[in-house]
């Protein structure tokens, strides 16, 4: 395929336009399944740790299967040609997540953990289901309200004032509430802690997509060859380097390496998608590391996470990112292959954090190697359904707003998980859908929501065409 | 925009197989080594989950279980009378870790060896809960307890071994410790450890086992056997050409004897006076290599003798001459453990048949099932049975003799065979010496079910009254009596 802007806008949609099966009724079918799932593993936690089948069972059950049927009856009337497989797949691993944070509830030692530290511990479970409705919530209200995602467009520069406002807010003085190092929350006093970055997530990936579905051109076209690569012209250069600039103030003042890699990430994604220009990419890798690099030899709490990454065992006990990330490590091991079932690890060791950023290590040793395997491929699938929705997608708005957000959503899982794993430094993320935390799986659930409205819109077959008055005129002479 | 959608969709798989790849290089290739690392808690929280299997001496636990509050070890290793047991057991700490019998034979104790896999596979299937198997030792508890009473305040050890069998009878060292004080996790059990840790006493020390001392006149014994095999003198009776004193080889070293008298002597005289001349001309006569080979038989130099529990290695070096005419007194450079000198008598008391000691003689399952049985195995034939009933005759003599320097460990309705010995050491031997006494006992019936060997550290701050006879004789009388009437 040529470079030109003209084939990047033809449509070689995988998925047929016209006369498309919507498909719910599959989604209806894997539903089931997404359901039945949690429950049978939530039974087999409450029969390993206490020799019965938990008395909330029943509430559990019927409380994912409401939630999954809302969800479905709201695609089948509002989405109906969406994609058949994103609701079941995030409706499996939100229950499994709360599967796993019911187990670890039930550690003694997390509970006496929590006890010393804050003198009362409370279980984080039942908030979590709160917070996946909530989720939910939003995600029907996205499916309902928004009749296209192209009118997003219309808010390209706001989503920009308000995805930096939701960035900087952890940093207000009085709002902001530093936890373990990194400081991504924002305390609302009867509310509880709020991950603006979550929200921030989804707001930049609509600012970015309207803003180079207009730019896109300029960027592309405009750009002297040096070396084999197209080099963009100054002027051009700015907005990558205030992407650039804004994702290093995140980095050195709230801490996050996590979330200033996945913006930047996300951006240069979208930035190399609208302008099909390998530079872009080369400029951005050779960004990041100068950024990185940078501030890892300034900041204390980056360095530490890195030489806790190198070798956490040097470390292991005089620093608590070593012991966390060597305790991880561990976890894993433990699980082997099959892992020792569910309730019967003692990934629980892990202490702070266990239900939130090392929720992936509890997975890793009661799950085994074939658990994780199975949950990463899921992942995976959630991801593979997003770039083909941008695949799909007629409009350049939806293609970049779909990437962007798959891109990023791909970024994150690799960044946490690959950070519990030992195979990138720790960054503190939480990881979409399993871990306890309400900012998270709300903002998900609305990613999944605008994917979904994206796909309706790519596969809704094309209006009949008005009937031609003609045709009925036209006589076939056969020779 | 299509191209550049598809790459990225390759590069997020690419991000997803990194993810794959990783997680199959930790939970499969590196599994094994992580689980096992000493960071890994699991371990030892598998250790104690369930209550520990016991050590069995004459039908009895000597070991217990008690559960406690922790989340992370539910049950807590005890010991009765630990101070007694500790040189036998070892320590299962859940802050430190285990030791001896308690770290050696955790699979069977915890119920995870690879042997009780199918009976555990079958609890699993039937519901029941995994238990841990029993050891059952060898000892002697009257045999033990005498030793240990017997050693009282004194610093110093004894061992005991059937030399029928190899079977160890009593295996003690003081001061000693309990291991219950530091079994759990709580700050007070790693208090009281590094406490033990540091004592200058030495009391985590398994004297018995793991601690080397000169081993005094004992060794002449060994030389003695090392004449006789070599045909370097041609009885026991016969007169020796001993000068007195004797200067060592090569040197202007004059040695000489502390009483008797010991010119030309002969071997069982020289033996029955412990005379230092004698033994170290013969030594010299014998010659080194031939020395360390007869000491070899003993089974010194054997630096992996496992009973299970690994004893030290007890030597009889390569030496010049003056140096190896004084190993031949035992106050070379040559160093033996308790247990050693105990083989050597019973080597001798077993007609010159070393029989390798071994204090583990069943190992059970939960159900009391047999898995393994340990069968006496023969090391080495030490001496000749010649060599052997003459070195008996003259260690006989050293006891029973008014003027030997053994009979403090003179028992009624018994032959007893001993040597006593005053081992020097220290920088121009200074410190106070270390007693000896090596013994074996044999009934009307010729049979010997016990030989010993007593060393005791810092028996009177009077090194005038320390003798090996005086100190060490009555301890092995008591240990020797107590495996006796047990026989009955």
């Amino acid at each position: 395929m040529s470079s030109t802007t003209n084939t990047s806008t033809q449509h070689t949609s995988t998925i047929g336009a016209i006369g498309a099966p919507s498909r719910r009724n599959t989604e209806l079918a894997l539903l089931v399944f997404a359901v039945v799932i949690p429950v049978f593993a939530y039974a087999n936690v409450g029969l390993a740790i206490n020799d019965q089948v938990p008395t909330g069972l029943l509430g559990y059950g019927l409380g994912l299967g409401l939630l999954a049927g809302i969800g479905h009856i709201v695609v089948r009337k509002f989405a109906a040609y969406a994609d058949p497989l994103l609701l079941p797949l995030a409706t499996l691993l939100n229950g499994l997540g709360l599967v796993f944070i019911w187990r670890l509830d039930q550690s003694e030692r997390l509970q006496n953990l929590a006890e010393s530290a804050y003198g009362v511990f409370t279980p984080s479970a039942p908030k979590q289901l709160l917070f996946s409705a909530l989720g939910l919530a939003l995600f029907v209200a996205v499916v309902v309200f928004l009749k296209d995602h192209r009118i997003l467009q219309r808010y390209t520069y706001i989503s920009m004032a308000v995805a930096l406002v939701l960035l900087v807010l952890p940093l207000v003085p009085g709002l902001g509430d530093d936890t373990f190092g990194a400081k991504i929350w924002i305390r609302i006093p009867g509310v509880g802690t709020i991950q603006p970055g979550e929200f921030a997530k989804i707001i930049l990936a609509i600012f970015f997509s309207g803003y180079l579905m207009v730019k896109r051109d300029a960027l592309a076209l405009a750009s002297r060859r040096f070396m084999g690569l197209y080099l963009p012209r100054g002027r051009d250069l700015g907005p990558i380097i205030t992407i650039w600039a804004v994702s290093l103030l995140i980095l050195i003042f709230e801490n996050d390496l996590g979330t200033s890699l996945l913006f930047f990430g996300m951006f240069v994604i979208m930035l190399y998608v609208a302008t099909e220009r390998t530079s872009w990419i080369v400029i951005g890798l050779l960004m990041s590391a100068a950024g990185a690099v940078g501030v890892a030899s300034f900041a204390g709490h980056v360095q530490a996470r890195v030489n806790a990454w190198l070798d956490p065992w040097s470390c292991y006990e005089n620093s608590d990112a070593c012991y966390q990330i060597g305790q991880s490590i561990m976890s894993f091991g433990s699980g082997g292959v099959l892992g020792t079932g569910l309730g019967q690890g003692n990934s629980d060791l892990i202490g702070f954090a266990a239900n939130s950023d090392f929720i992936f290590s509890t997975v890793g040793e009661e799950l085994g190697l074939a658990g994780v395997m199975g949950i990463l491929l899921l992942y995976g699938l959630i991801i593979e359904r997003g770039v083909r929705t941008a695949l799909a997608a007629r409009d350049p708005f939806g293609k970049l707003f779909a990437v962007g957000l798959s891109g990023a959503f791909a970024l994150q899982i690799f960044v946490v998980v690959g950070g519990v794993m030992g195979l990138i430094p720790l960054t503190g993320m939480t990881m979409p859908f399993f871990a306890a935390g309400g900012s998270s799986v709300i903002a998900n659930w609305a990613l999944i929501g605008l994917l979904l409205r994206i796909s309706d819109t790519a596969r809704r077959p094309a209006p009949a065409p008005a009937p031609n008055p003609d045709a009925e005129m036209t006589q076939v002479v056969r020779p | 925009m299509n191209k550049p959608l598809r790459r990225i969709a390759i590069f997020c798989g690419l991000l997803v197989l990194a993810l794959l790849i990783r997680d199959n290089w930790i939970q499969y290739v590196q599994a094994d080594a992580l689980q096992s690392r000493k960071e890994n808690r699991r371990v030892s929280i598998e250790r104690y989950a369930t209550p520990r299997g016991d050590i069995i001496v004459d039908g009895k636990a000597i070991t217990g279980s008690v559960e406690t509050k922790g989340t992370d070890y539910k049950y807590k290793r005890t010991w009765k009378n630990g101070e007694m047991w500790a040189p036998v057991t070892g320590y299962a700490s859940q802050i430190v870790g285990a030791t001896q019998l308690e770290s050696l034979e955790d699979g069977i104790l915890t119920g995870n060896d690879d042997r009780l896999f199918f009976r555990n596979t079958l609890d699993m299937i039937t519901g029941k809960k995994k238990q841990g198997g029993s050891v059952v030792t060898t000892l002697n508890a009257a045999a033990q307890k005498a030793a240990f009473e017997g050693l009282g305040d004194k610093k110093g050890a004894v061992a005991a071994i059937d030399p029928q069998t190899g079977a160890v009878l009593a295996l003690a060292s003081t001061p000693s410790y309990d291991p219950s004080s530091f079994a759990g996790i709580s700050s007070k059990d790693s208090e009281t450890f590094s406490k033990l840790e540091k004592d200058s006493d030495k009391p985590m020390l398994n004297r018995a086992l793991r601690e080397t001392y000169p081993p005094g006149s004992t060794f002449k014994v060994v030389t003695a056997a090392a004449a006789l095999e070599n045909n370097v003198v041609s009885g026991i009776d016969e007169a020796t050409d001993s000068p007195e004193p004797y200067r060592l080889p090569e040197s202007s070293t004059d040695l000489t004897n502390q009483h008797g008298d010991c010119e030309n002597a002969t071997l069982r005289d020289a033996l029955k006076v412990s005379c230092n001349t004698v033994f170290a001309k013969l030594s010299d006569s014998v010659g080194n290599d031939k020395m360390i080979e007869q000491s070899e038989k003993f089974g010194f130099g054997e630096a992996e003798l496992d009973i299970p529990v690994r004893a030290a290695e007890s030597v009889y070096p390569e030496d010049n001459r003056p140096q190896n005419a004084l190993d031949g007194i035992g106050q070379g450079s040559n160093r033996a453990t308790p247990l050693q000198m105990a083989m050597v008598s019973a080597a001798i008391a077993n007609d010159g048949k070393l029989m390798k000691p071994y204090m583990v003689d069943q190992l059970r399952a939960s159900t009391l099932d047999v898995i393994e049985s340990h069968e006496p195995e023969e090391l080495s034939q030490a001496v000749s049975p010649d060599t052997a009933q003459a070195l008996q005759d003259m260690m006989e003599t050293v006891v029973n003799d008014p003027a030997g320097t053994g009979g403090s460990a003179k028992i009624s309705g018994a032959t007893v065979g001993g040597k006593t010995g005053t081992a020097q050491h220290g920088l121009n031997n200074k410190e106070l010496p270390y007693a000896w006494f090596i013994s074996y006992a044999k009934l009307s019936d010729g049979s010997s079910p016990v030989a010993v060997a007593v060393v005791v550290e810092d028996g009177s701050a009077d090194r005038g009254e320390i003798s090996g006879g005086g100190l060490a004789g009555p301890i092995a009388k008591s240990v020797m009596q107590a495996v006796i009437n047990s026989k009955k």
